[in-house]
């Protein structure tokens, strides 16, 4: 008995090679979504400013926009902002999916940071996100002018990301719109 | 021309590696004594290559050869000297090379200063040592070379370095955590080559004890200072935040705290010898696994800096090898060293053991946590992300438990302990921390409002240090003098108990009372928070050597006495475009307020942040006389006398 007890450790850690050799052909940053290429998922939610107020995917509509997937539970987030606050000083439309978060503190947080969004979606219940196929935050979606999503970046977008992944797709598209 | 030289130079450092991997270990089967004595001199010349290839990578930095791909997007002509140094280890290849560098120190320590070791178990040692060296020399050369050129399109100018990591802190940390880190593949080597021999007994534990010690002080302040840097780099005041980077550095510290202690029960008592193998294999491997999340960019991190999966195939074969061949070797030898011992229901051996339960039950809870997003992915569960709340839920209880066991443990003698003797010991220190924490938590509120997680805080601390008090004061008298009597490893683990009661005191007040508010200020606006009051007279644009800043200037008043006048920037780094938020403190033991600004607003107003946190300070001033504790047991006379004698020994033969 002892003789096999000494083997568990090698047994143990075997197991754990042949996930961490399989987790090594999946990215955990890119496109674990089978939507790009597809429309953006139907939606109705409130707006973040004024409860009131209600968008659906036909919002997103005739221009290309940015929809980033944001919380302020979500660290990665505080990195990103000044990031998505360039972006919008140079003109990119980004629409905010405020996700799974507390309204008060989102609209601080946007007080407090600036608000680069043309507007922000309210999904509170995580609806919308698991339609998108969301796995946390900060999410972007590239959507062209038909409303169909053309990229999907997991994780912060950076200058690095934006200069090398999404411009020229964003400038191919925003062409295409004139 | 320097950069050639610096590859060449890292090409000899694995020619070197691979001949201390092969020659002395065959030597000490063969029973060839010139081939193990070969050892020592290979391991110097070893050092003396790998430090010339990383000194000619920092004069690279120095002279900024934008030809180096590595330094081109490291680096700038704008970044200060000190940052240009730093630099090197910024990223992938450089951080390998320091690596490797420190790899190749260890080895050469241990090559000097283990002469009294019989020559079989030292060139077994530096042997091993070397192997893992060729190890990461050859991922250096074959897939993270920094000496790579970018030939003929030279940059003109750097892309410069990450301003998250221009920062002193960054100066340091990484390497106090390599050395943490690496220092592991020294107890690693130990207990490998003690199962090749078979020979595994007292002595070895204290030859590997000190060794053990010194990494794991290493790897302590290297954590300490990452958690410090988030703290005033990261602008919003968190100082940890369970990212799969930070856990990858805990788990290797929590099993060499295991090992710490196990290994001293393995020296006074001979006994958990199978165990402590397998926490010394298990230490350095968990280095290794954090160095594959790390660099493989497998799990997503707000640390990765330059991660890339290619390279992980390469981290992973490593780590098998390594691991893997361990393990093997472990089980087919380990049968050799069970030894049958007598110990009973409340000795010191059996504290031990919980102490070791606990801190392995933690390590498993927190890799489970990191490395379920993967398993759940791998098995097509679904992308799942494991937060904060599963790490606290099940650290806190953990801690409480520790806690509790380690005040019993004080009063616990090897082999067995009379019951009587330590239910005699136990009520005052209880009574103290019960009635502590049922007063204080009062006192530390705005409100005098009682909270249970500030009562639970500050009955861990009181515990802690009570029954730590108790016992010195039994073994001490009255007569403070008979402390010098009293060893280094008995006073270093008091201090690093007291250490860490202090550090919990520190985390458990600061998540309990901290007071943040976010607020749009305009200049001469006011604000009360927690007995201060802050005024923001307005921001001035300032410029920096690489960077254009606002700074703000906000007045913070006690009962109208000034606390202190701080200065939180905003800047704009001018090469890369990022814009960071620095933070400004005014520190204290017993509260940090901390400002930090935010975004500018309409009509001259700010948003800021600003937050008094109660005894935040004392999670780093705790951990860092954890880590002087461990220093000081390090030192301990057992060690160095045995050394001594030892080789007056050899003399005499």
């Amino acid at each position: 008995m002892n003789r096999i007890a000494l083997f568990i450790p090698l047994v143990v850690f075997a197991i754990l090679t042949l996930f961490l050799l399989k987790g090594l052909d999946r990215d955990p940053t890119e496109l674990p979504s089978a939507l790009v290429g597809e429309a953006f998922p139907n939606f109705v939610l409130p707006s973040l400013a004024d409860e009131q107020t209600f968008f659906s995917e036909r919002d997103l509509g005739g221009r290309v926009v940015l929809v980033n997937v944001w919380a302020t539970w979500c660290f990665a987030c505080r990195i990103e902002h000044p990031m998505l606050n360039q972006l919008a000083t140079e003109g990119v439309a980004i629409i905010g999916l405020n996700y799974k978060d507390q309204d008060q503190q989102a609209r601080q947080w946007l007080e407090r940071k600036g608000n680069p969004y043309v507007f922000n979606i309210v999904d509170s219940k995580g609806t919308l996100g698991f339609d998108l196929g969301v796995t946390g935050a900060p999410e972007t979606y590239l959507v062209d002018a038909q409303g169909i999503i053309r990229y999907r970046r997991v994780g912060v977008v950076d200058q690095r990301v934006w200069d090398d992944e999404i411009n020229d797709l964003y400038q191919q598209l925003s062409g295409e719109v004139k | 021309m320097i950069a050639e030289l610096g590859h060449f130079a890292l090409i000899i450092a694995l020619a070197m590696a691979l001949l201390l991997s092969l020659v002395p270990m065959v030597g000490s089967f063969k029973g060839y004594s010139s081939w193990m004595r070969l050892a020592n001199s290979l391991s110097l010349g070893q050092l003396l290559f790998v430090a010339i290839s990383f000194v000619c990578l920092a004069i690279a930095f120095l002279m900024d050869d934008f030809s180096l791909k590595y330094v081109s997007q490291n680096s700038n002509t704008a970044l200060p000297d000190h940052y240009k140094i730093s630099a090197v280890w910024a990223a992938h290849e450089g951080s390998l090379l320091l690596w490797a560098l420190i790899l190749a120190g260890w080895t050469a320590a241990v090559a000097l200063f283990s002469r009294s070791l019989p020559l079989v178990l030292s060139a077994r040692i530096l042997s091993i040592l070397g192997a893992i060296s060729v190890g990461f020399a050859l991922f250096l050369i074959l897939t993270s070379n920094p000496f790579e050129r970018l030939l003929p399109m030279v940059p003109i100018e750097g892309a410069d370095l990450n301003p998250l990591l221009q920062d002193i802190g960054l100066i340091i940390h990484p390497p106090m955590l390599y050395m943490g880190y690496v220092g592991f593949a020294v107890p690693f080597a130990f207990a490998i080559a003690a199962l090749i021999g078979g020979q595994f007994d007292s002595a070895w534990a204290r030859w590997s004890g000190p060794w053990i010690n010194l990494a794991w002080v290493f790897l302590t302040i290297g954590i300490t200072l990452g958690s410090w840097w988030a703290y005033y780099e990261l602008g919003w005041g968190g100082w940890w935040f369970w990212d799969p980077v930070e856990n990858a550095s805990l788990m290797p510290w929590l099993v060499g705290t295991a090992l710490m202690h196990s290994v001293s029960a393995t020296e006074k008592r001979g006994v958990f010898r199978s165990w402590t193998l397998l926490l010394a294999i298990f230490a350095f491997s968990l280095s290794l696994l954090g160095t594959f999340l790390v660099r493989s960019g497998i799990l997503t991190s707000v640390h990765a800096f330059a991660s890339d999966p290619e390279r992980g195939v390469f981290m992973l074969m490593f780590l098998a090898i390594v691991t893997g061949g361990s393990l093997i070797i472990f089980a087919l030898r380990g049968p050799a060293m069970q030894k049958v011992s007598a110990y009973s229901g409340w000795s010191r051996e059996v504290m031990l053991l919980i102490n070791n339960l606990i801190l392995v039950s933690a390590m498993t809870m927190i890799l489970i946590g990191t490395l379920y997003p993967l398993v759940a992915d791998v098995l097509d569960l679904g992308k799942i992300s494991v937060g904060p709340p599963y790490f606290n839920f099940f650290f806190v209880p953990l801690t409480v438990g520790l806690v509790i066991a380690m005040g019993i443990a004080v009063f616990t003698r090897w082999k067995s302990t009379e019951v009587n003797l330590i239910l005699g010991k136990i009520p005052v220190p209880f009574l103290v921390a019960i009635i502590s924490a049922g007063i204080l938590p009062f006192y530390l509120s705005v409100d005098y409002s009682y909270s249970i997680t500030g009562g639970l805080t500050i009955f861990m601390s009181v515990w802690l240090v009570a029954t730590i008090a108790k016992d010195l004061i039994e073994k001490l008298g009255i007569n403070l003098k008979r402390i010098a009597k009293l060893s280094h490893s008995y006073l270093g683990m008091q201090l690093a108990h007291t250490g860490l009661a202090i550090c919990i005191l520190g985390v458990g007040l600061s998540s309990t009372y901290d007071q943040t508010r976010e607020l749009r200020m305009a200049p001469g606006d006011k604000a009360l928070i927690a007995g201060y009051e802050f005024t923001f007279s307005g921001v001035n644009p300032i410029a920096g050597p690489n960077f254009s800043a606002f700074q703000a200037q906000i007045k913070v008043t006690k009962n109208n006495q000034l606390v202190a006048n701080l200065f939180p920037e905003k800047r704009h780094y001018n090469a890369g475009g990022q814009v960071m938020t620095e933070a400004d403190i005014d520190p204290s033991i017993t509260r940090d307020i901390y400002v930090s600004l935010g975004e500018p607003l309409a009509d001259g107003a700010w948003a800021l942040s600003l937050q008094v946190k109660p005894f935040v300070r004392c999670i780093w001033l705790g951990a860092l006389m954890v880590g002087i504790g461990g220093l000081l047991a390090a030192t301990d006379r057992r060690y160095r006398r045995r050394r001594q004698s030892a080789s007056n020994n050899e003399v005499a033969l």
